[in-house]
């Protein structure tokens, strides 16, 4: 088996090697520019700039891998603020050893989610480091987004609605599963995905009627509500009932003691929207690609100033607080 | 699983309850008393209803003594002390396993005793202790666990027995006398091993209702329905809700193996006291896997950490917003006592969940 070397990362031949045969023919001789910087034509005004390094372990999980990760996370940073992804680089450290084969396949992987997302991988740069330096491989990914209009970020009001592109909590638990070796937790698959077209689509209907976007990752759904409520004076409530949970991951959720919730997605974007545009935007999500599962799963009042709650499914009222610590670490 | 149509109906009647004078319940486990506050039950209770958290959170009525003692092992003897997760950040006499694992002492987390019997398997040359604390759900596991080391003479595998029984705390707990409880919510779990039989006596002879309760919500709503009704009633009986997982007799395979290896003892709670029988110890057939014995050490007086007020807390006597500490120099990044620390603890419940209105 072919593996990486520290010569991969030192300058010389196979490094040029490395970068000519395996990583440019991928991302495209016209798009990845060899000089010390990219240079890009962009329109004039304001730009999205956004940076995320990935260091998930299992590198391969169901439903992906730390390549698609990597471009998805970096164009849905830059999609929910209402930018169009232009530009990305990618930075990789690798760790001696690391077998080619898994370099070319996440690669491989990056190369074809860049090109569905419409985004191009325009410069990057490769670090080999001594075995038991780094654990297997990390990537770094920072992306460059246009404003065709203003960013979408607006004054939240009570009554405006709570809306999800789909399942809460797939990617956390796909990665928990596949780490504690659980097996019949079969069917779980990461949400991994790309996030752009589905917002794209919602923003040429209902650009003023979004006040808030956010792709609830690390902490999942319940730490991103926790930071829109925190610094205003409304309140955020869930309807349990209204929640779309996997069966796999309710029954994950019950044994691991992890709130779907608080679970990472890497594929779904949170909006809070204007009450009368709710079930338009619900409706243009389902007929997506990654939106078939869209709902609105609660809304804005001024119930508990500052927190987000639970409505229970036997009409009660609980807290939904902001975690003290992390509950799974290097899932992203 | 119930229909929700008639779950809210019932959710409804509970909400709605007119109670004249206040009731007062003792949930006694740490599962319920998350529960109540995750299903949002606790939320709908009625005016006059008041939950009161009592000792049925391990970790909680672990004495500071206990952890002085494994930390006293580990410095003096040098084995590794496999824990659970939430003992870590308990704060001892003096220090804390998380404090003395940042100085270089070996602490280990796991999620299983097992996991602490293949840690010693795998390494003969390593002392492993286990931190084995819990009531009757948890301890036949951890027997279970130490007669395996004995029959595959996996001598580097020890346990520090924490162990302790439900029904002579709740017993102690009302002959101190101290507290008004009306009636018992009784834990599923451990009622799935001890049996419903075993808390007979509550009614019969302390006079207090129980009803044995499992933790979904419509466990949690029926439950409360039926003890709000009992005490009402003035019935000093015991009704089994959960009968789906409980039987009258329980686990019996599980009471012999817990048998086999353990025997009853006085043990001290947080709080509470000794208790006489509350504890479990191991037999002497298994003294060489009992690392209290393996292990001598003195340990220094225990000391109470100043204005915590888990004891009065765990005796029924203040709810966790009461005491002066709470959420202020007392959270769960800085734990002052084990309420705030263990994820059943009541303190940690009420500081995640509690409406601050």
């Amino acid at each position: 088996m072919k593996r990486i070397l520290p010569g991969h990362g030192s300058g010389g031949r196979l490094m040029n090697d490395l970068i000519n045969n395996t990583i440019r023919s991928r991302f495209g001789t016209d798009a990845l520019q060899l000089d010390d910087a990219a240079v890009l034509d962009l329109p004039a005004g304001r730009i999205a700039f956004t940076t995320d390094t990935f260091t998930i372990t299992p590198v391969f999980f169901p439903g992906g891998d730390i390549g698609r990760l990597a471009v998805n996370g970096t164009v849905n940073d830059l999609a929910v603020m209402g930018a169009v992804p232009r530009a990305m680089s990618c930075g990789l450290i690798i760790e001696e050893g690391f077998p080619l084969e898994n370099l070319e396949k996440i690669l491989d992987s990056m190369a074809r989610e860049a090109e569905k997302a419409g985004v191009r991988i325009v410069t990057g740069d490769t670090k080999v480091v001594p075995h038991g330096k780094a654990d297997g491989i990390f990537i770094n990914t920072s992306g460059i987004g246009v404003f065709e209009e203003a960013p979408v970020r607006g004054e939240i009001r009570p009554g405006d609605r709570i809306i999800i592109s789909g399942t809460i909590g797939d990617h956390g638990m796909a990665v928990m599963a596949t780490r504690q070796n659980l097996s019949f937790a079969g069917n779980l698959r990461s949400d991994c995905a790309h996030l752009n077209h589905l917002i794209a689509a919602v923003l040429k209907e209902h650009r003023g009627d979004i006040r808030f976007m956010r792709d609830p990752t690390r902490g999942g759904v319940a730490s991103v509500l926790n930071e829109i409520v925190s610094c205003v004076r409304v309140s955020a409530m869930l309807a349990e009932e209204d929640l779309p949970v996997t069966e796999e991951v309710r029954g994950l959720s019950e044994i691991l003691g992890i709130e779907p919730l608080y679970s990472a997605n890497e594929g779904k974007v949170l909006m809070v929207a204007d009450p009368a545009a709710a079930e338009s935007i619900v409706g243009i999500m389902r007929s997506m690609e990654h939106g078939e599962h869209a709902a609105i799963i609660g809304e804005i009042n001024e119930e508990f100033p500052g927190k987000a709650y639970l409505a229970t499914s036997i009409g009660g009222r609980r807290i939904l607080p902001l975690l003290t610590e992390e509950q799974l670490p290097r899932i992203c | 699983m119930m229909n929700s149509e008639l779950l809210k109906q019932l959710a409804d009647r509970l909400k709605n309850l007119k109670l004249e004078k206040e009731i007062r319940v003792m949930e006694v486990c740490g599962t319920h008393t998350t529960e109540f506050f995750r299903s949002g039950v606790r939320d709908i209770f009625p005016k006059n209803l008041t939950l009161i958290d009592g000792p049925g959170c391990p970790v909680c009525v672990t004495t500071n003594g206990y952890l002085d003692r494994a930390i006293e092992i580990a410095k003096k003897h040098g084995p590794v002390l496999a824990t659970f997760g939430d003992m870590v950040k308990v704060p001892s006499s003096y220090s804390s396993l998380n404090r003395e694992r940042a100085e270089g002492m070996n602490v280990e987390v796991i999620y299983s005793p097992m996991n602490a019997l293949e840690m010693a398997a795998k390494d003969p040359a390593r002392e492993i202790v286990f931190l084995s604390v819990g009531f009757e759900t948890t301890a036949p596991l951890e027997a279970v666990t130490v007669r395996e080391a004995k029959k595959r003479g996996i001598g580097n595998f020890s346990i520090l027995s924490g162990n302790k029984l439900t029904v002579p705390a709740v017993k102690a707990l009302l002959e101190l006398g101290e507290v008004k409880i009306d009636g018992f919510i009784i834990p599923g779990h451990v009622s799935a091993v001890i049996g419903a039989g075993a808390w007979r006596e509550i009614p019969e002879k302390y006079g207090r209702p129980c009803v044995i309760s499992g933790f979904e919500p419509q466990d949690l709503v029926t439950g409360s329905l039926a003890i709000v009704d009992l005490v009402r009633s003035g019935k000093n009986i015991l009704i089994n809700d959960y009968p789906r997982v409980v039987t009258e007799k329980g686990n019996e395979k599980a009471r012999e193996i817990l048998d086999e290896v353990f025997e009853p003892c006085d043990a001290e709670w947080r709080g509470i006291g000794v208790i006489p029988g509350s504890g479990l110890a191991m037999r002497p057939e298994y003294a060489a896997f009992d690392a209290e014995k393996k292990f001598p050490v003195s340990v220094p007086e225990p000391r109470e950490h100043r204005g915590c007020r888990c004891g009065e807390l765990l005796r029924g006597l203040i709810l966790p917003p009461e005491c002066g500490l709470f959420g202020k120099a007392c959270t769960p990044e800085e734990p002052v006592g084990p309420c705030m620390v263990s994820a059943e603890g009541p303190c940690s419940a009420y500081y995640k969940y509690w409406r601050h209105t």
